[in-house]
């Protein structure tokens, strides 16, 4: 037998029926739900007195529009009301598995799925959300749906897909030192272009992906979506099998050890042949900032804003000439020279507990600078509550950053946390499109760390400096 | 959905060409959270006055004669702009069946099959027919028969239609993607007894 990618593996354990020149009949293992993409699907069944296939592998909670202040004040925009009393009833009619605004195990879906132990190994999940290929980080194929299928996949458990093609992408190499799993993917991006894999399924290798933690891995796999992948995946170890050890919903005593025996025949073998490779060296890898409107507008920290004529066809000239102005910056001007008003540490990308920690080590001790609002965001309720087991929220508050509740929050600005028109944000989540944050509002993607540091310091500062400077 | 076989019903005319889901529902009322409910917006822009009630006398569909109308006859292209699937959720609840114009746009087209819509193509000399007569007679009726591909009125109006042969297939037995799928309901079942836990 030829050998098979982590990826072969996967698809070919989810067929239910093929046929030739149609596409195949995939099985969903998980489901996930969240309040903006699924009220049409529920509607879809109702219309059609369907029942959800399986509401045991159905997992919902509200995310997008929860406001992140104070849980028990009223919320004031009635559409995000309106959706969010649409998801409890939708989850209590279909006996959904639900985590609502209340819950201790509410969160952001990206980060409660495998908190809770939902994400293993060798699953395809499915939800209506492009950063669904988050969960490929544990070794699962998991990617994003349109409303209608969502209603398909309730309906019948069941997905109609053509094959993709695959792509390995290889970091080898030590992580630098101030380098992040954040900084590979937009390194990553920075060097595929935005399209740069669109439609494919990319395998995350090598010696500086399997160093990362898990949640970095889940920060890698979180993005494959900006560079226009379908899904990304890395493949199972020991780091999955210790994250996976004990959540409330992963397998318990004999039955783990048992599914650890089967999650280790997953990863990809020796020889198999993926469609196409791209090789980064961690070396050539730094802290990195988006400066222009797509998370592929890539500079180093160490670096300049581009000039217009840098780029090699009409085309990118044209669209650099748009983002730069967009953006409010001249071009060639060091990045460390641009000023923010606004931070946001938070969103499936970037708000797990290590993140947190890592954000936290930054400010401890020192002042929000005082031209700058900065926030934080926690990914999760769970991921909230243990911060403060931490301390992590005093150190933040002492700081001056606002704490709050879990939620999408500014990421996207669906509840009342938006960026003015002109304002600047250095952001830890994921895309930097125009309006994305609020209307006319700048987003700058980068890591915790250097979100933190720039809070502090009012500008980007290069977080390899800063540590030796302030012996932080 | 519905097993589309047969249906007559009422003509409204709607004689512009490039009609984009822009104006079958402008975007101020995609935040609803149902498919249903959205008839009362579909058009809105030219169905009311500048103060969102008040109809407007002079758009096509307010006319006394086309109330309840159930078929839609409209110029070429009908469809185009955005893949918003409120819109054939607009026509629908809106009341309309059968939609007939001698070009659809590509999204659009699909959408109307997915929501158990037919849309009808005819030669644009046919379209100009109905719609002569939908205009010049209010009231004036068309059966449409699916099982044939046959689309006739009482009083000697005629033509048969081409359409997609595995969409009239979904379209007769009510069958949408999800009732595709079913099809393979002991696949899925099967599938379900030998997966393992993990
Ligand atoms: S945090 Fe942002 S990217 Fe992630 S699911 Fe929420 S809105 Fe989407």
């Amino acid at each position: 037998m030829p050998a098979k990618t982590l990826f072969e593996k996967i698809w070919n354990a989810h067929l239910v029926h093929q046929e030739a020149s149609k596409p195949d009949l995939l099985y969903v293992d998980l489901h996930l739900v969240h309040e903006v993409t699924s009220p049409q699907a529920f509607e879809g069944l109702r219309v059609t007195s369907r029942k959800v296939r399986r509401p045991d592998l159905t997992v919902a909670t509200v995310d997008h529009n929860v406001p992140t202040w104070a849980r028990n004040l009223p919320i004031t925009d009635e559409v995000s009301l309106k959706q969010i009393q649409a998801m409890d009833k939708n989850a209590k009619d279909f006996g959904l598995i639900y985590y609502n605004m209340q819950s201790p195990g509410q969160g952001i879906v990206h980060i409660i799925g495998p908190e809770q132990g939902y994400t293993q190994p060798g699953m395809l999940i499915v939800c209506g959300d492009s950063h669904t290929s988050t969960h490929g980080a544990v070794g699962s194929l998991a990617y994003g749906i349109g409303t209608s299928e969502v209603e398909h996949v309730l309906a019948t458990q069941c997905l109609w897909q053509a094959k993709p093609k695959t792509m390995e992408v290889r970091v080898d190499g030590k992580l630098p030192f101030g380098v992040t799993a954040k900084d590979i993917i937009l390194g990553i991006i920075g060097k595929i272009g935005v399209d740069g894999a669109t439609g494919q399924v990319i395998e995350y290798t090598g010696e500086a992906i399997r160093s990362l933690t898990m949640e970095g891995r889940f920060t890698v796999c979180n993005m494959s979506i900006e560079g226009g992948a379908r899904a990304g995946m890395i493949a199972p170890d020991e780091t999955t099998f210790a994250y996976l050890r004990g959540r409330p919903h992963a397998p318990q005593g004999r039955d783990f050890d048992l599914a650890v025996e089967h999650w280790k025949s997953l990863p990809t073998e020796p020889g198999a042949k993926f469609d196409r490779l791209v090789e980064l060296p961690a070396v050539t890898l730094e802290p990195f900032v988006t400066w222009g409107t797509n998370p592929g507008m890539v500079a180093a920290v160490s670096g300049k804003v581009p000039t217009v004529n840098s780029f090699q066809s009409e085309a990118d000239r044209a669209a650099a000439r748009r983002a730069l102005e967009y953006m409010g910056l001249e071009e060639g001007i060091p990045i460390q020279e641009v000023g923010i008003d606004r931070v946001f540490i938070g969103s499936c990308t970037n708000a797990r507990i290590t993140d947190l920690r890592a954000a936290a080590e930054v400010v401890k001790g020192r002042r929000v600078n005082a031209k700058v609002y900065a926030m934080v965001v926690p990914g999760s309720t769970a991921v909230k509550k243990q911060a403060e087991a931490e301390g992590l929220d005093q150190v933040f508050k002492d700081a001056g950053f606002d704490w709050r509740e879990a939620g999408c929050s500014m990421c996207l600005g669906m509840n009342p946390d938006f960026l003015k028109p002109g304002e600047r944000c250095a952001s830890t989540s994921n895309r930097n499109f125009e309006g994305r944050q609020g209307k006319g509002g700048r987003t700058h993607l980068v890591s915790p760390q250097m979100a933190a540091a720039a809070a502090i310091a009012g500008r980007f500062v290069d977080i390899r400096e800063w540590s030796k400077n302030q012996g932080g | 959905m519905e097993p589309f076989k047969r249906h007559s019903g009422t003509v409204a005319p709607l004689n512009r060409v490039n009609v984009d889901t822009d104006q079958i529902i402008p975007k101020q009322f995609l935040k609803r959270i149902e498919k249903t409910g959205f008839g009362p917006f579909l058009f809105f822009d030219w169905r009311f006055q500048d103060d969102g009630k008040t109809p407007n006398p002079k758009f096509e569909l307010n006319a006394p004669g086309y109330k309840g109308a159930s078929i839609l006859v409209a110029g070429r292209n009908f469809g185009s702009g955005s893949s918003r699937e409120h819109a054939p959720w607009a026509l629908l609840d809106y009341g309309f069946k059968v939609l007939i114009a001698s070009s659809f746009a590509d999204i659009f087209l699909n959408n109307c099959f997915q929501n158990g819509i037919l849309p009808v193509t005819l030669p644009e000399e046919q379209v100009q027919q109905i719609m002569t007569r939908a205009q010049t007679r209010p009231g004036y009726m068309l059966s449409v028969d699916l099982e044939h591909n046959l689309i006739e009125d009482d009083h000697g109006f005629r033509a048969t239609f081409q359409i997609d042969e595995f969409r009239r297939y979904c379209l007769l037995n009510g069958f949408d993607d999800i009732g595709l799928t079913l099809q393979h309901a002991d696949k899925i079942t099967a599938y379900e007894k030998k997966r393992k836990p993990f």
